[in-house]
């Protein structure tokens, strides 16, 4: 998994059977600093993330285990919307 | 199976069930020298690991689903191990392979 921020949203009306009523989210790949770590792609929405909240994802065959339908064509999902990360010895 | 440094801890309020009761732990991933490579990854804990531990993360999902049951749902990097040492020597291991005919 990996941590990304929400940057837009993508409207697909005709979508592959099983996918009807996800949204696809814009997410782009983010190291704990802020920085970017890759190029944005399209998500599917398992947890109601909105633009600009920082989120969780999860890559590859999983990412379709996330959906209600566990086989569809889906590569990168959203599985989280991130509180806070504690970054060093401080953490918990 | 990648080696990584457990480098701080995640929050999600908001999940999928499947993290539910779970410890996220961020981890960079390292090269067996022990650098670090600027990959980061969530992990889930499953070794209770600490933040600075060394640690084995796998990240295949049917391994991971032997671990977690049939129902682990979309985690895709789950910690197995704490690492305590790493004997590595690339230039010896390849002398070694050559003169042993380079085989596998």
């Amino acid at each position: 998994m990996y941590l990304g921020r929400v940057i837009g949203t993508v409207v697909a009306t005709i979508k592959y059977t099983g996918l009807e009523g996800y949204r696809l989210l814009v997410v782009e790949p983010l190291r704990a600093d802020g920085s970017s770590a890759g190029e944005p792609h399209v998500a599917i929405d398992a947890t109601q993330a909105g633009v600009g909240e920082r989120v969780m994802c999860v890559a590859s065959r999983e990412a379709a285990l996330a959906c209600d339908v566990t086989f569809v064509p889906v590569d990168a999902a959203v599985v989280g919307i991130v509180d806070d990360v504690q970054v060093g010895e401080g953490a918990p | 199976m990648r080696l990584a440094r457990v480098t701080g801890t995640v929050v999600c309020t908001i999940r999928h069930p499947a993290y539910e009761g779970r410890r996220l732990l961020l981890c960079e991933l390292l090269t067996p020298e022990g650098d670090p490579t600027g990959v980061e990854e969530i992990a889930v804990d499953h070794a209770q690991a600490g933040v600075g531990d060394r640690v084995l993360i796998l990240q295949e999902g049917n391994g991971i689903r032997q671990v977690l049951g049939k129902d682990a749902g979309p985690i895709r990097d789950l910690i197995v191990g704490v690492v305590d040492l790493i004997s590595y020597d690339r230039e010896g291991a390849a002398g070694a392979a050559g003169a042993a005919g380079g085989g596998r």
